[in-house]
């Protein structure tokens, strides 16, 4: 066993635990954090695949920004989550059920047929001065140039779909009007009350 | 080092494409400036983007596939027919929801930019030539569909609708990737034609490739609707609003079976075998399904549901017979079915105005004597769905039928004239209550002079087909037979 297969098994074991801790963890904090490692094991198994930039790209897009932007947002929202789970425990005989029915269904097609050893070679060796990113970027902007403009169109839907369905004027929202504010007047905001003077005793 | 490659590709095939983008972005910016009376404005801008779009499919129209962008895109006659009917039903969509949308506070840019993005997925599904393309035109579409759902957010039902679209639509796109990559790990490769070759050679792990098939099929069959991947149908047309429901119900049915057909046809046209089990189980039993049910529902909407889940698996028999008369039967089909579908939903949308909702079927009670030439447009319509001479959608369904028994599969036919037999009864009970009942709303009936015209022609030409059905079945015919 050469130290890349225990390296290996060791991501791909933690990677395993940290996702099944996703979904059994009761704290939905400790639930993404155990994404965040279940995350950085996977990007560890693209590293050892030589995907140098896929693994970079995952710990800092996805552990860096969207599990952080996550973890504000179950703070922040303060989701009672065991009203969430009731009736949970109701659902488990049936899903249990469907679940493994499929998993057996797919184990008896797949057995012995799944791709066998060697249908796809190891990605082989690359020499020094390869770069896993120039390679990637080269594919993206060449052969790849379409779909990717139609990615971006997809992420230009999508911002236009989340400010046309969120940002728009709500009878009920409070909001300040500037105008309104710099033409106040002292009179506005300030009654002078004329109190007589009281004697101190 | 490599030379850095160029991006020397050859624009012109995608020329409608790139119109719709750029005017679509145009149109963005533009209603920025337009102040909220002049919001007409951007409105004609968009039926004149999507009417360029269609000049544009007209001027580069391709009789032999032309591949581009290192052949992930390919403009072939199929795809421009396609494309240019999809446009055609954007623009009906756009003239007869205009009334019902201008009610609702929905007459705003980002319906209109929203519509012609998803347009531009459909498009792109159209022709696409590769699983990535195909892949990323579905959810450039869907994106928008859930978005146009979402955005009548006062209302609760219209939310519900969303949300419910949006899951189950992120599911059924899981499992076509899942297919994808099953299919890739089979062939080694994600290109259309490529997968053919590489299937035909006998290269492929055949286990893995069926495998994949299951996940891809099923994922065809949520599109379409069909049972049992229907559940979301009757919802999102209910729930969303009825503007919204014409365009959910018509054009993504053109580009649904144009993924169907690059698919199944395109890629895995050598394990036809395999996938024409599974559609004949689909298509049983949406027939079924989708017709028994309907004959319980009081609301116009659900039924309409239902009928399209009914007439999917119509169209679906038409397509397993894997070969160009059953799929040229099935192209007419569909093409016929969101003809009929439009004119349907448009007297719906007619028939509502501000603060009034006509989705029950009390609502069409007395139609004839509240309009006579309504009525008897809707009677157009509902005849053609049900699949009544002389109207086309009787041709339509002559077609797929006939395709059936010339492959063998009388069973299934002798099921599908019983299931339209069953159809028929809830057709043309909206039928008696327009003739026979008396009106319970006597609100008269207020359109625009341009959808009247529409609306229309949209019904007359279910009769004109209907009786002068060569001329359009043999363009199915051409663009199949030019294309594959």
């Amino acid at each position: 066993m050469t130290a890349q297969t225990v390296i290996f098994y060791a991501f791909a074991a933690i990677l395993v635990f940290a996702a099944l801790r996703v979904i059994t963890s009761r704290n939905p904090v400790h639930s993404a954090l155990w994404l965040v490692l279940s995350f950085f094991s996977s990007a560890g198994v693209w590293m050892l695949l030589h995907a140098e930039f896929l693994a970079i790209a995952l710990v800092l897009v996805y552990v860096g920004a969207v599990m952080v932007l996550f973890l504000f947002v179950v703070m922040m929202l303060d989701v009672n989550f065991d009203k969430m789970r009731e009736g949970f425990r109701g659902y488990i005989p049936v899903g249990a059920t469907v679940g493994l029915l499929i998993l057996v269904e797919m184990a008896l097609v797949l057995i012995g047929g799944y791709l066998p050893a060697g249908a796809t070679p190891s990605p082989g060796q690359t020499g020094p001065g390869y770069s896993n990113t120039s390679a990637l970027g080269r594919q993206i902007y060449t052969d790849y140039a379409f779909p990717f403009e139609i990615a971006a169109v997809i992420l230009l839907v999508a911002i236009i779909a989340a400010i046309a369905l969120t940002h728009r004027t709500r009878r009920e929202t409070k909001y300040q009007n500037p105008n309104e504010q710099v033409k106040v007047s002292r009179a506005d905001r300030l009654r002078i009350i004329d109190m007589p003077l009281e004697k101190k005793e | 080092m490599p030379s850095v490659a160029t991006l020397a590709f050859d624009y012109v095939p995608a020329l409608p494409e790139i119109v719709l983008l750029v005017s679509a972005c145009a149109v963005l910016m533009i209603d920025l400036f337009v102040p909220e009376p002049r919001r007409h404005v951007s409105y004609w801008l968009t039926l004149l983007s999507v009417a360029a779009t269609a000049s544009a499919i007209l001027y580069v129209f391709h009789n032999t596939p032309v591949r581009t962008f290192g052949n992930m895109f390919v403009a072939d006659a199929f795809g421009d027919v396609l494309n240019f009917l999809t446009c055609l039903t954007v623009i009906l969509m756009l003239v007869y929801s205009r009334g019902y949308l201008a009610a609702r506070g929905l007459f705003r840019g980002e319906t209109f930019v929203l519509a012609m993005f998803a347009l531009l997925g459909m498009m792109v599904m159209i022709s696409a030539n590769h699983f990535l393309t195909l892949y990323l035109g579905l959810e450039l579409m869907s994106l928008s569909l859930y978005a146009l759902v979402a955005l009548h957010r006062e209302s609760g039902t219209a939310v519900e609708a969303a949300m419910k679209y949006f899951v189950l639509g992120a599911l059924a796109s899981g499992l076509l990737l899942y297919g994808m990559s099953m299919i890739y790990g089979a062939t080694g490769t994600l290109e259309i034609n490529r997968v053919t070759t590489i299937i035909f050679g006998g290269h492929a792990n055949r286990t893995i490739l069926i495998f994949g098939l299951v996940f891809v099929v099923s994922a065809i069959a949520f599109k379409l609707g069909a049972v049992p991947y229907h559940m979301w149908v009757p919802d999102v047309y209910q729930g969303a609003p009825t503007a919204i429901t014409l365009f959910i119900g018509t054009a993504p049915e053109f580009a649904a079976f144009a993924f169907m057909t690059r698919m199944l046809v395109g890629s895995l046209a050598a394990v036809a075998f395999d996938w024409q089990g599974m559609l004949i189980v689909l298509s049983l039993l949406s027939m079924i399904v989708g017709n028994v049910i309907a004959i319980s529902q009081s609301n116009v909407k659900r039924m309409l549901a239902y009928s399209a889940i009914a007439n999917m698996g119509f169209m679906l028999m038409g397509f397993l017979a894997a070969n160009v008369n059953g799929y040229s039967a099935a192209m007419f089909y569909v093409v016929t079915y969101v003809m009929s579908s439009l004119a349907g939903f448009g007297l719906v949308l007619l028939l509502s105005r501000a603060g009034f909702e006509a989705e029950n079927l009390d609502d069409f009670k007395g139609l004839n004597q509240r309009s006579p030439w309504y009525a008897f447009l809707m009677l157009l319509a509902m005849f053609s769905l049900a699949g009544v001479p002389p109207t086309v959608g009787f041709y339509a369904k002559f077609a797929v039928i006939e395709a059936a028994v010339d492959v063998g599969l009388v069973w299934l036919a002798v099921v599908a004239v019983l299931a339209s037999l069953i159809g028929a009864f809830y057709y043309v009970r909206i039928v008696k209550l327009m003739y026979f009942d008396d009106p319970v709303d006597k609100a008269p009936l207020a359109a625009r002079s341009d959808m009247q015209v529409l609306l229309s022609l949209n019904g007359l030409s279910l009769l004109f087909f209907g009786i002068f059905p060569q001329q359009l079945m043999g363009m199915c015919v051409v663009a199949l037979t030019r294309s594959y």
